[in-house]
């Protein structure tokens, strides 16, 4: 059995845990949160054993692996302290606010030998994994442009009083959303060389963002350009919705969790099974099972790869720190951009000044 | 339990297999004349309950049935409850209490349970829990509610962290307050019923996704149909035909031969599916719900 703790239990931490010790071969041997409430409630009906104090958890309890849900600001320290005690680490994403920190922490998961996984779930999507299937075999051609999207109604009024409505404490749509399509276009194409345009601005936040639009520009091998557009604070969504649009010399990809619809302009040799034009796929066919369902096949199978990793020594990893770093990199050139050009500067081209139109002669004068 | 219930998903823009279809159902459905049709002429093949989510949308149903009581006489509701996204937005803009707070009728009750320490907070879960489920079921008040349901992510959260009391003390509530079985909606149907048997529900109603493909079948199809053959619970099957990804014919057929299955939920938007449903249940399932198929003893 894999010993297993669960920090911080918010609506994520709550499902992991939820979810995990469902597991058959997890025994969850700790849950950890400031709340004290929760955790008798928590511990008096479920028997899990439950700490307030992290570091006091790590002295007293014999774990193999950690699942974080803290905050994006504890990030960094909680995981060191653990990962110096030999734990493996699943953290939700972003891994930490500060791209220097997660390489950082990349590299010391890497010299301890430790197995460390982000919850980037959405590499986890049977759509999303066919996509990156069929550009690993050229199908699409060149990719020119990607339009990478994501929407959702979190923020729809002009209040907020949890970590999530500041940014400083790794709230706001840029790091809950906007993370998610950087980090698929990062799985796909790797980091961008530069990024432009940057639009991060507020809708009804005070403390934090509410939408983000940038251009990323890759340069090798080809040239490609990406166009984020992240808003989560729309109500038309019934909940978030990631989408990304591929175009290539050889068609298009147009994928989100659900279905996938691809237009090939030729078939493809290494595709059998995609046709010349129109091919649709759902996720109902690309999804696999798994051993227990809470709230998509993603999030259970994004954890059984973690257990399976510690259980297996597996060194290799789909979500490590190592590629969340990459993200996290995004995020902060998104961040330089955005202050550069932020509705300002003589970064944006601007209109050509109009000479002021002449009033009209008329007999009835100005109205 | 009639063999066939009506569901909502196509109203309120779910559906599994496509984001547009689902946009598109929903702007069909904008307007409840555009659901009550649909229910109407659901109500004319026959299928008379209607299993919905506590959507604030279904409260508008239930006005227009309520006033017209000669029409809807036979009708009936399984209100299946929360509806989570209400929730789960709640949830990340306010935190966990927040939440809780802002869902709970009686202000006072809420503060002073989490104020009044851990001492009270271990007593009364079900002073906390009986409140959320009466403010769910304002909307049906003197409707036919003859059974009402803990809707999945619910039931599988509390599944998965081991809080089986919880599903006690719905059931309890829900046959006290409401004179209704209680029923479970979940994706984990083997693991649920062995914690329903540990905390004493015996052949409860469970409804699951049990289809051709094994889609959201958790536990795998075989450990689904194990549990099925048991007879020892009442199935309602969900998710039939995976939001269109098996052909109706091949999904009903495949559906009624399993044993053990009370009614199949389904959902539809025209009046030529509806009727299509209706033929192959009739077809593939010609005899009564009760008497169906013998019940095998568990192997």
């Amino acid at each position: 059995m894999i010993r297993m703790a669960v920090v911080g239990l918010g609506k994520m931490g709550v499902s992991h845990l939820s979810m995990i010790k469902a597991h058959e071969k997890v025994e969850v041997v700790a849950a950890c949160d400031s709340t004290e409430y929760f955790l008798d409630l928590l511990n008096k009906h479920t028997g899990t054993p439950v700490y307030s104090d992290y570091s006091k958890m790590l002295d007293q309890t014999a774990i193999d692996g950690l699942i974080l849900a803290t905050p994006s600001a504890y990030h960094f320290d909680m995981m060191k302290e653990a990962m110096a005690r030999g734990i493996h680490v699943f953290c939700e994403k972003p891994l930490t606010l500060d791209p220097g920190q997660s390489k950082e922490l990349a590299a010391l998961a890497q010299s301890k030998g430790l197995v460390n996984q982000v919850g980037y779930h959405y590499r986890f999507v049977g759509t999303f994994q066919e996509v990156k299937r069929l550009l690993d075999l050229g199908a699409l051609g060149r990719v020119t442009h990607v339009l990478a999207e994501a929407y959702g109604p979190v923020v729809l009024r002009p209040k907020g009083s949890t970590w999530r409505s500041q940014r400083n404490a790794g709230g706001g749509c840029l790091y809950d959303y906007a993370a998610h399509p950087i980090n698929l276009l990062n799985w796909y194409f790797g980091a961008p060389d530069a990024v432009g345009g940057t639009l991060i601005g507020k809708i009804f936040s005070k403390d934090t963002d509410d939408e983000v639009y940038s251009t990323l520009h890759y340069t090798s091998p080809n040239p490609l350009s990406a166009q984020l557009s992240v808003n989560w604070c729309d109500e038309s969504q019934r909940k978030m919705t990631t989408k990304l649009t591929l175009w290539g010399t050889n068609g298009q990809i147009c994928a989100d969790r659900q279905e996938m619809q691809v237009y090939l302009r030729e078939p493809h040799a290494g595709l059998a099974d995609y046709r010349q034009g129109w091919n649709t796929r759902s996720t109902t066919h690309l999804t696999g099972p798994v051993w227990f369902y809470l709230r998509g096949e993603e999030y259970s199978a994004q954890l059984d790869y973690f257990v399976t990793a510690i259980a297996e020594k597996r060194a290799e990893n789909i979500n490590s720190f190592e590629s969340a770093s990459e993200t996290d990199t995004v995020i902060a050139m998104l961040l330089a951009d955005r202050s550069l050009t932020n509705g300002q500067g003589a970064a944006l081209a601007r209109a050509p000044t109009k000479a002021p139109a002449k009033k009209p002669f008329s007999f009835l004068g100005s109205r | 339990m009639d063999k066939l219930l009506f569901g909502d998903n196509q109203f309120f823009g779910v559906n599994h297999m496509s984001e547009s279809k689902a946009r598109a159902q929903a702007m069909r459905f904008r307007d409840t004349d555009a659901i009550m049709e649909v229910l109407d002429v659901a109500l004319e093949l026959g299928v008379r309950t209607f299993m919905c989510t506590t959507h604030e949308r279904i409260s508008e149903i239930c006005d227009r049935v309520r006033t017209d009581p000669g029409r809807y006489a036979k009708f009936v509701f399984y209100p299946s409850m929360p509806y989570a996204h209400k929730y789960a937005n709640a949830v990340t803009e306010e935190g966990m209490l927040g939440a809780l707070r802002r869902f709970l009728p009686d202000e006072g009750r809420i503060n002073a349970v989490l104020k009044g320490g851990l001492a009270v907070a271990k007593k009364d879960i079900r002073g906390m829990a009986t409140p959320l489920i009466d403010a769910e079921m304002k909307m049906f008040r003197g409707l036919e509610t003859p059974v009402i349901f803990l809707q999945n992510v619910v039931v599988d959260l509390l599944l998965g962290l081991g809080f089986y009391e919880a599903f006690r003390l719905f059931a309890d509530h829900v046959r006290d307050s409401y004179g209704a079985e209680p029923g479970f909606i979940t994706m984990n149907m083997p693991r649920l019923l062995q914690a329903l048997e540990q905390v004493g529900i015996e052949n409860p109603i469970i409804c699951a996704n049990i289809n051709k493909l094994g889609f959201r079948m958790s536990g795998g199809i075989a450990a689904n149909e194990r549990a099925l053959r048991t007879g020892r619970f009442r199935a309602i099957a969900m998710s039939v035909f995976a939001s269109g990804a098996i052909p109706a014919e091949e999904a009903i057929k495949w559906v009624c031969d399993q044993p053990n299955i009370k009614s199949i939920v389904f959902g539809a938007s025209s009046r030529s599916n509806i009727r299509h449903t209706c033929e192959l249940v009739a077809r593939y399932w010609p005899t009564p719900a009760e008497d169906l198929r013998p019940q095998r003893v568990a192997t």
